[in-house]
């Protein structure tokens, strides 16, 4: 007999507010919501729930909530919920246990201990509606020798760029992992707004080649859908050597979710495990990188800014450095708090450090060592809002990934059960009844009204700051003041205590 | 003239379209209150097999076979918008047999027809119910010339 495992979730649903529609019943991939024609009234089977919210969404009367059961072992501060019935699960299967989406674990978050600054009386602040405001972003390398033709003028050899209209891209997300109308979301709304999208790990659908010039293209471990023409269809390419949530290690879509079009875009035989292994298998040193890093600008005719991306770990500072060194145009750092479709849940919640930290000391590393205009710097990890996002510009990054926050704007409730492949709401999904739940145009526009928000809060902030550039955000720590740190933690993200 | 279109390629088949129609020509108050209990009467329908699903509301035809078929004149044509006069209506049903489209039907009562008329028979101003409560915006109410031309 198996250890018994509580539902973690129970349905409440008011029978004074349920008109026996059926909507949830008919919404909800898990089966969690049952008719029972006898009574004519709908019954509830909380052990399915995953709680995504799907029907509490689409009930029209709003007769549904999900609580969280109050169900409890014995109270107990080291064993705790969590733990027990996990540890059951494991005792059950003997697997190793699985998550999706990013580390859920109360740890400290810098970001929110940080605070921001304004002008007051000695310098004038700015109103971003009367005046010009530049959030226009280059990303690539920017130290080069000056060359003057026989006519004294500069000619033009600055090596290729990312030109985006803010400092925010949408992150590595692969078809397979996300649905093709998750795709055609992000794709549209990074070409509406001017900004990029990745195509992640899974190749590019031949249908989205004509949003090249606002696509990121990777490279990762499993090598998978690539040739030279979706080389040559991005805005760059990213080799991906390692993933905030799952560091060290690699990933598997299951033969279930690897068919159709998913598995001719990776170019994996039908219903095949697509499986990236932990490491490149040609890359075991900085000068492997090397390698790999102009072959593909070689493979690109120069034309491409190569990214380099990377998991933040411990020594994050000395890696960057050497992926700085490799001739990559721009390093990507992945905090561990990002997110995955699929990843063991230990090493999701323990592995890796947090990107404020990473990136603060990444920034500082390169100016030391004077190569930081030799790499735009990128990262993510849970960039959860405008202001994260500003911290983060402030910190010394040149622009953010979003994913999670992506997601969530098309739908997704951080329900964390991405890797079953029952998503309702049609993202982490490939069953074609599920995936037409998401409607790339309802899609596009809540992706586009999110972004186009977050830019109007930047220009709000740095107008209060009398910056009137995100050039001149950029790396300004003093408009930074740290509460409740301790002096290590200041001295690593090289910010001032507030009050200071 | 705007119609009500529907886009099979994004319906859920979440019949929710259904329950908003009844509730709007049911005074469009509170949906509880109004549908618990009863057996719903709406002007759109949900057909769908285990593969496919799409909601089938009236067309609003240029030359409506219902109206070339009502024996009292209940049914008329006014600025495109097909419309019944329940008060002519005999509920003989001859409509209900002629729509090929089965977007006529009996009304709750048995005793006239009821079909689509894009909401301007009840009090959501004309801004049908339907389109405004699709969950995946399967239901659109568009000018004929812009979904022909998308």
């Amino acid at each position: 007999m198996d250890l018994y495992v509580h539902p973690e979730f129970e349905i409440v649903r008011s029978e004074k507010k349920c008109i026996a529609c059926r909507a949830c019943e008919r919404q909800c991939a898990n089966c969690a919501h049952g008719y029972d024609a006898a009574s004519g009234s709908m019954e509830s089977y909380d052990e399915k729930c995953v709680n995504c919210h799907r029907c509490v969404t689409l009930c029209p009367t709003k007769a549904l909530k999900i609580v969280q059961t109050q169900h409890t072992f014995r109270p107990n501060a080291n064993w705790s919920n969590d733990t027990i019935r996990e540890l059951y699960l494991q005792a059950n299967t003997g697997g190793v246990l699985l998550s999706s989406m990013g580390n859920p674990r109360p740890l400290p978050n810098y970001f929110d201990r940080i605070l921001l600054n304004a002008s007051q009386v000695t310098n004038p602040s700015i109103d971003p509606l009367r005046e010009p405001m530049e959030t226009r972003t280059y990303l690539g390398k920017k130290a080069i020798p000056l060359v003057r033709d026989a006519n004294g003028r500069l000619t033009e050899n600055l090596p290729p760029q990312i030109t985006l209209t803010m400092p925010l891209m949408f992150s590595a997300m692969s078809y397979g992992s996300i649905s093709y109308n998750a795709h055609a979301s992000l794709a549209r709304a990074a070409t509406a707004l001017g900004i990029c999208y990745n195509t992640g790990e899974g190749g590019l659908h031949r249908d989205f080649y004509k949003y090249g010039p606002n696509t990121i293209v990777q490279v990762a471990s499993g090598r998978f859908g690539i040739h030279g023409d979706y080389l040559m269809a991005g805005a760059a390419v990213e080799i991906k050597m390692g993933q905030g949530a799952k560091p060290g290690i690699g990933g598997h879509l299951p033969g279930k979710k690897n068919i159709g079009e998913v598995a001719r875009t990776r170019m994996t035989p039908d219903g095949s495990d697509a499986i990236s292994p932990a490491p490149h298998h040609d890359i075991y040193s900085i000068e492997d990188l090397r390698q790999l890093v102009y072959s593909l600008k070689e493979a690109t005719g120069n034309t491409k800014p190569i990214i380099v991306k990377i998991a933040a770990v411990h020594n994050v500072a000395a890696i960057a450095s050497g992926v700085a060194r490799s001739g990559a145009d721009i390093i990507a750092i992945d905090g561990f708090r990002g997110g995955t479709g699929a990843a063991p849940t230990r090493i999701r919640d323990n592995v890796g450090i947090p990107i404020e930290l990473a990136l603060a000391s990444v920034d500082a590393r390169l100016r030391e060592e004077g190569i930081r205009d030799d790499i735009s710097l990128v990262v993510g990890g849970s960039i959860r809002s405008s202001t994260d996002w500003i911290k983060a510009i402030a910190l010394g990054a040149d622009a953010c990934y979003i994913a999670t926050g992506a997601l969530l704007a098309l739908g997704c409730h951080l329900c964390r059960s991405c890797h079953i492949g029952l998503c309702n709401w049609g993202i982490a999904t490939q069953r074609p009844d599920l995936v037409k739940r998401l409607n790339p145009e309802v899609g596009t526009e809540h992706l586009v009204n999110l972004v186009k928000a977050w830019q109007h809060e930047l220009k709000e902030v740095m107008g209060g700051m009398g910056i009137n550039s995100v050039e001149a955000l950029r790396g300004n720590r003093l408009m930074l003041r740290g509460v409740g740190m301790t002096q290590e933690e200041l001295d690593v993200l090289g910010i001032k205590h507030a009050g200071v | 003239m705007k119609k009500i279109y529907v886009r099979e390629e994004w319906c859920l088949g979440c019949h929710l379209c259904e329950y908003y129609c009844a509730n709007a020509n049911l005074g469009n108050g509170d949906m509880a209150k109004t549908l618990k209990g009863a057996a719903i009467c709406p002007c759109i329908r949900v057909e769908e097999d285990d593969r496919i699903s799409f909601a089938v509301p009236c067309r609003h035809c240029e030359e409506p076979h219902c109206k070339k078929s009502c024996i009292t004149g209940a049914i008329s044509v006014e600025g495109g918008v097909v419309r019944v006069d329940k008060d002519k209506c005999v509920g003989c049903f001859t409509c209900v047999l002629a729509c090929p489209y089965g977007a006529v039907m009996p009304s709750a009562d048995g005793h006239a027809v009821q079909k689509c008329e894009l909401c301007l028979q009840n009090n959501t101003g004309g801004a049908p119910a339907c389109v405004a409560h699709c969950p995946n915006r399967a239901i659109i109410f568009e000018e004929e010339a812009e979904v022909a031309s998308a």
